[in-house]
């Protein structure tokens, strides 16, 4: 299963993603809040990451400015050394949708989707054959163990089968980098430990994976972790 | 994958989609009938003149066909003008006036046409026998069924009646021939038709070489408009009325008709719009977080829209094929209860289909219900990815 976190555009380094003094403020009203005050921050390739801190401390801004779908106010973003802090809306997709995969708290899987489907959307937008798409969704799913599940609809799948199903997705387009957010936040204790233990297969397998969470067991299944307060890191920042 | 989404996303919430569809093609219908009143009349009065392949109307001087008692003098000598011009071909005078018929201690009135059976175009032959003599006389079945006649009746005719002496003038024996259906009568109209002459014979002396129309076929290849302008320069007793400018006419008094269905078709069309914006900005509020992770997962913005728009695009389609059909059954219902309106040709209709007109009516709104889903969906598609989630996850 190697393959499934095999680089396809970002070039081969032994950093893959590398922050440095990264901003970013929002406005609340007449004010503005500072989410994050000076990061810097590098991943190596193969690590296995999690970002743990007190609610509001900033570690989901800090890993949507990873995964490219928010821009830093100052600072830059690099992965696999290529700048994505500045990219277009248009350029910002197309980097998404080869070179990262996003697992939400909340699976959000397509409702009208099959599960075999839904591993298959982020194929479908990249444009490869449906052949190929049917025959890796497959593959995919039987990884994550829900090989008999493929034709089940999200409604029909348990908050556990439904969070492997988004990881099986997350997967699809072989991503440099796999980004989680809570993945265990809906899940109770059994099956958390489930997608715990899919994690860590996914990282002896090659991927690179950063989870931000509350969850002391995801966090004490990684390799390093990454404390933030306020907007800063206050531990971990450097590779150990 | 965009339109697998697209359909599954509108059969996932059935109810709204079949409400969304009967709403826009409610609209359809109204745009429909609103297209087909507008054109209707002008058409169906214009394919009512031309149908007997008469190009031009002569009237008494400033009037219009039948409007007044007016005559035009000297059918002969207008006759001998007409035929100096080479391009006119037939010519078909026609005089009309009010019938009186006894039956047992009742009065039937009737309007009665003279006219010259070889080249007339009032009246389409059912059954019997034309008016080839003099004592004939043809009738709509309206009157035959007023009056409990049958073919062969002899009937006494008058031209006055006095209702207070209960007398009768200008009485003539006819026999009843034949069947016709008058093409310019009223619907319950009670029509009936002898030859000219015989009319002329009958009763007031001031009727005699008098018509009250002149119909007149132009050779083929000649120009109504120029031989209309001939005969108002050479007959200054008649106003000549060319099918051109008799629309023309219709037109103008139909203009509030046309108004009232441009400004109702142009609301069906807005109706039509703000449902299928209405409906998609309630679709993607409600999938806005689904829309944020396709766009997080690399689904391009274009291909959201896509997707969206193809929502709106299968309602508005659904929506004005459901609306034609809709359109047509009331546009019939109502064509049944206009029609009866007192005093028109029974053969006008209000609402006639014209396929060009129609299709384009519906293709428009289906055009406008596109669009309509184009500005929602590209605002969700373009909503703040990070923003949207958080908002989301808060919820």
């Amino acid at each position: 299963m190697s393959e499934a976190t095999a680089t396809q555009d970002v070039h081969v380094d032994r950093v893959l993603v590398s922050l440095r003094d990264v901003h970013r403020d929002y406005p609340l009203g007449a004010e503005r809040v500072h989410a994050l005050q000076g990061v810097t921050l590098d991943v190596e390739r193969g690590d296995y990451v999690a970002i743990v801190g007190p609610s509001g401390c900033g570690k989901s801004t800090l890993l949507n400015l990873i995964g490219v779908i928010d821009q830093p106010t100052s600072g830059t973003v690099e992965i696999g050394g290529k700048r994505v802090d500045q990219m277009s809306d248009w350029e910002a997709t197309s980097f998404r949708l080869r070179n990262i995969g996003f697992v939400f708290q909340r699976f959000y899987l397509m409702p009208i989707l099959s599960a075999l489907e839904n591993v298959a959307l982020p194929m479908a937008e990249a444009g490869f054959p449906k052949e190929e798409q049917r025959m890796r969704a497959a593959e995919l799913l039987e990884y994550v163990g829900l090989s008999s599940r493929e034709r089940h609809r999200p409604s029909q799948l348990s908050g556990g089968e439904q969070q492997r199903v988004a990881i099986a997705r997350a997967l699809a387009n072989r991503p440099a980098l796999l980004l989680a957010d809570e993945p265990t936040g809906e899940l109770d204790a059994h099956t958390g430990a489930e997608i715990i233990s899919l994690f860590q297969r996914l990282n002896s397998d090659g991927a690179t994976i950063l989870v931000v969470t509350h969850d002391e067991e995801l966090a004490g299944a990684a390799r390093r972790k990454i404390h933030m307060r306020d907007g800063r890191i206050v531990d971990g920042a450097v590779h150990p | 994958m965009r339109l697998t989404l697209a359909r599954a996303s509108l059969i996932r919430h059935r109810a709204r989609t079949v409400l969304a569809v009967l709403g826009v093609a409610v609209a359809a219908a109204m745009l429909l009938d609103m297209v087909m009143l507008a054109t209707g009349m002008r058409e169906s009065f214009r394919e009512l003149l031309v149908s007997r392949g008469f190009d031009i109307r002569l009237a008494p001087k400033g009037t219009l066909p039948f409007d007044t008692d007016a005559t035009i003098p000297s059918v002969g000598a207008v006759t001998a003008v007409l035929r100096s011009n080479p391009d006119i071909r037939e010519i078909s005078p026609v005089l009309g006036a009010s019938i009186h018929i006894p039956v047992g201690p009742r009065d039937v009135s009737a309007t009665i046409l003279g006219i010259d059976p070889t080249v007339q175009g009032d009246y389409e032959f059912l059954s019997g026998r034309d008016v080839t003599t003099p004592d004939a006389m043809v009738a709509n079945d309206s009157l035959i069924k007023r009056l409990h006649a049958r073919i062969g009746d002899t009937l006494s005719v008058a031209t006055g009646y006095d209702p207070q002496t209960r007398t009768y003038s200008g009485q003539r024996k006819l026999v009843l021939t034949g069947r016709v259906r008058f093409i310019y009568g009223a619907a319950e109209q009670l029509s009936a038709a002898v030859r000219r002459e015989t009319l002329e014979d009958m009763g007031d002396p001031a009727r005699r070489d008098r018509a009250s129309l002149f119909m007149v076929r132009v050779r083929k290849g000649a120009d109504p408009d120029r031989v209309r302008d001939w005969i108002e320069t050479y007959i200054p007793t008649v106003s000549a009325i060319s099918v051109a400018t008799a629309i023309a006419q219709v037109d103008q008094r139909l203009s509030y008709f046309r108004q009232l269905a441009i400004i109702l078709g142009s609301v069906s069309l807005l109706v039509g719009f703000l449902l299928v914006t209405t409906l998609v900005t309630v679709s993607v509020n409600e999938r806005a977080g689904e829309i944020a992770v396709m766009r997080a997962i690399g689904v391009s913005r274009t291909h959201v829209v896509e997707q969206i728009v193809a929502e709106g695009v299968v309602i508005s389609i659904v929506g004005a094929l459901l609306g034609l059909a809709l359109g047509l059954v009331t546009a019939r219902y109502l064509n049944g209860i206009l029609s009866t309106f007192p005093g028109l040709p029974m053969a006008i209709d209000f609402f006639l289909f014209q396929p060009l007109a129609a299709w384009s009516a519906l293709g428009l709104l289906a055009v406008s219900g596109i669009a309509a889903g184009i500005y929602p969906a590209w605002r969700a598609a373009s909503l703040p990815i990070s923003e949207t989630l958080r908002r989301e996850a808060i919820a």
